[in-house]
């Protein structure tokens, strides 16, 4: 079966000047300038299927905005093959962009001054969506995010989670096939983050849309994706299941351990990481993860013990940082 | 073309609706846009007082009738601005219209032609105010109203392909206000918005035969309020069109390698 979105060997070179500080560097700079390339996506390929949710991680910097501008056809790429639907998105035909959607955490596009409905109907026109589906896709929409009270008051008098949601609306109402979501959850409360994650969630399982996703909050990605793909430095560095990316990158186990005894030292079992009271959580090489349990058990009067993978947080902040260090 | 004719409905709806919403404020910007033909039009009737009432074969009547009918055509003009164009690329609002299937000249051409049906409905209570303080002279035929009508809309097309590519330039470099600037200096001298063309020195007067400009303010005032020939008239119309298609083939040249340039900086 052909991939719905295919990357092979896709790079994006950007040249940029580049000069020292100081009036004397500006001056030099007026007739010999300087160029550096900075190499913002650098040979990444991968394949995603038909209705498949992938989270794309990586620190600031790493690639992921410019992968996701070049596969909805905003940028042409340096080399590469890139293909979505069967189009090449550097084309920016119109059946592609009827196919497709790319929502932005911090832009916006529907109207500021006027309330979403009418913005909506502006949508219905872009995209020659016939009337009747228009309707019923708008008042599903409203309904799944619970927006009735809201999508007849001007956006500007909307919060910002208030106004994402009605962008997410604006942007889904053609209903697309692929949709690439650029850290749609940006800057919004937990509720309005978790309210978002179960629209996409219902979006993708109902319309079997594709979904490639960047976030930096990770309970994004636990929600929504069982696949990830991890770039740095325009490299990719992991693609695979999430729970993969934890065996691969993570060597260390959390324990939990609550202790009658508050006071009892438990570094000889591993890193003490916390300590609230009578709970103490422990950080242990996975390897050993039995054999310490089981001394804790024998040897110390254990009210209770959790054994957890390491936070996805952390083991994403330590592939960056590992990395980092070894470049 | 059934798509582009509901799109241009929807767009236009909504920018009508985005004014109405500023209403005063529109009113307040027209009352400002004003100042500028009021001064000219104090100036020149001084002129044309001190040299016998006539100046260039301009009348005071014919010269109020000439910026009354200037206050419109200069609204009518206003088209998306390349300033805007580097606004739009700089804060990322050009990728989301990108992702459109319907280009951005689209969505420029059908937002501010709905806010023209405003800017006539606004400017009607202030030309009457304008006509009631500087008594101009109309000695109007049906063929000028229609030409006009046409006129201008033909200019406003002109102006926004010309803006238009010259907004394409932020697709290479987003500090370019400097060129701007002399464009409109330019514009300003060739059209006909400072003074009536037939005032202009001779060799201005044919220089800008061949350019757009004139084409854009001269020629809709002067189908109006001058005395040109049903020949003159159409054949006015006819080098607007001339003008609108050439914007129109060059901007998709254009187009096709501003859009490889675009970096999508900001956003």
């Amino acid at each position: 079966m052909t991939p719905t979105i295919s990357v092979s060997n896709l790079s994006k070179h950007y040249k940029v000047p580049e000069r020292d500080g100081g009036m004397k560097a500006a001056v030099i700079s007026l007739f010999n300038r300087k160029y550096r390339t900075v190499k913002a996506v650098d040979d990444v390929s991968f394949n995603i299927e038909a209705g498949e949710v992938v989270g794309f991680l990586g620190p600031n910097g790493a690639g992921k905005t410019t992968t996701l501008k070049v596969l909805s056809g905003l940028l042409h790429p340096t080399s590469g093959m890139v293909n979505v639907l069967g189009y090449e998105p550097t084309k920016r035909s119109h059946d592609y962009l009827r196919q497709v959607a790319l929502v932005m955490g911090n832009r916006n596009q529907l109207s500021w001054d006027l309330p979403a409905i009418d913005s909506f109907e502006l949508q219905r026109a872009i995209y020659s969506i016939p009337l009747n589906e228009f309707k019923k896709t708008r008042d599903d929409f409203i309904d799944l995010l619970e927006l009735k009270d809201l999508v007849n008051k001007p956006i500007r008098n909307l919060s910002l989670g208030e106004r994402m949601k009605m962008e997410i609306v604006g942007a889904l109402l053609h209903r697309p096939k692929v949709l690439f979501l650029d850290e749609p959850t940006i800057g919004l409360d937990v509720t309005m983050q978790r309210r978002i994650r179960t629209f996409i969630k219902e979006y993708n399982q109902r319309w079997g849309a594709t979904v490639l996703l960047t976030s930096h909050y990770m309970a994004d990605v636990e929600a929504l994706c069982k696949r990830v793909i991890v770039i740095h430095h325009g490299h990719t560095l992991f693609d695979g299941e999430l729970n993969q990316l934890v065996t691969q990158f993570s060597s260390f186990k959390t324990l939990g351990v609550t202790l009658p005894d508050p006071e009892i030292d438990l570094s000889q079992y591993g890193e003490v990481l916390t300590r609230d009271g009578a709970r103490v959580t422990l950080r242990v090489p996975k390897a050993k993860t039995s054999q310490v349990t089981a001394n804790l058990l024998s040897d110390l009067q254990v009210d209770d013990l959790t054994v957890e993978d390491t936070p996805i947080d952390d083991v994403i902040d330590s592939v960056f940082t590992s990395t980092k260090e070894a470049k | 073309m059934r798509r582009y004719i509901d799109f241009y409905l929807a767009t236009m709806r909504i920018s009508i609706l985005e004014q109405i919403q500023y209403s005063v404020a529109n009113y307040f910007y027209m009352i400002g846009m004003i100042t500028e033909p009021v001064i000219y039009l104090v100036v020149w009737t001084t002129i044309a007082r001190q040299q016998g009432g006539t100046t260039g074969g301009y009348t005071v009547g014919a010269f109020a009738a000439y910026y009354i009918i200037w206050t419109l055509v200069r609204n009518m003009n206003i088209v998306f601005t390349p300033f805007g164009w580097e606004w739009r690329i700089r804060e990322g609002q050009l990728s989301m219209m990108l992702m459109r299937p319907i280009h951005p000249i689209h969505s420029d051409v059908a937002f501010f032609a709905g806010w023209k049906f405003v800017v006539i409905l606004l400017w009607l209570p202030l030309a009457a105010i304008l006509s009631w303080i500087f008594k101009p002279t109309f000695d109007i035929r049906w063929m000028e109203v229609i030409v006009f009508s046409l006129a201008i809309w033909g200019a406003y097309l002109i102006r926004t392909m010309l803006l238009s590519l010259l907004g394409m330039i932020t697709f290479w470099t987003t500090r370019v206000s400097a060129i701007f600037e002399l464009y409109f200096g330019f514009e300003l001298i060739l059209s006909g918005r400072l003074v009536p063309m037939t005032l202009m020195p001779v060799w201005i007067q044919n220089l800008s035969n061949y350019l757009p400009f004139k084409w854009t303010f001269f020629f809709p005032i002067e189908a109006l309020v001058g005395n040109l020939t049903d020949v003159q008239l159409w054949s006015g119309f006819g080098m607007q069109l001339l003008w609108i298609a050439t914007g129109i083939f060059l901007l998709n040249i254009i187009w096709n390698f501003a859009i490889k340039q675009y970096s999508a900086v900001g956003g």
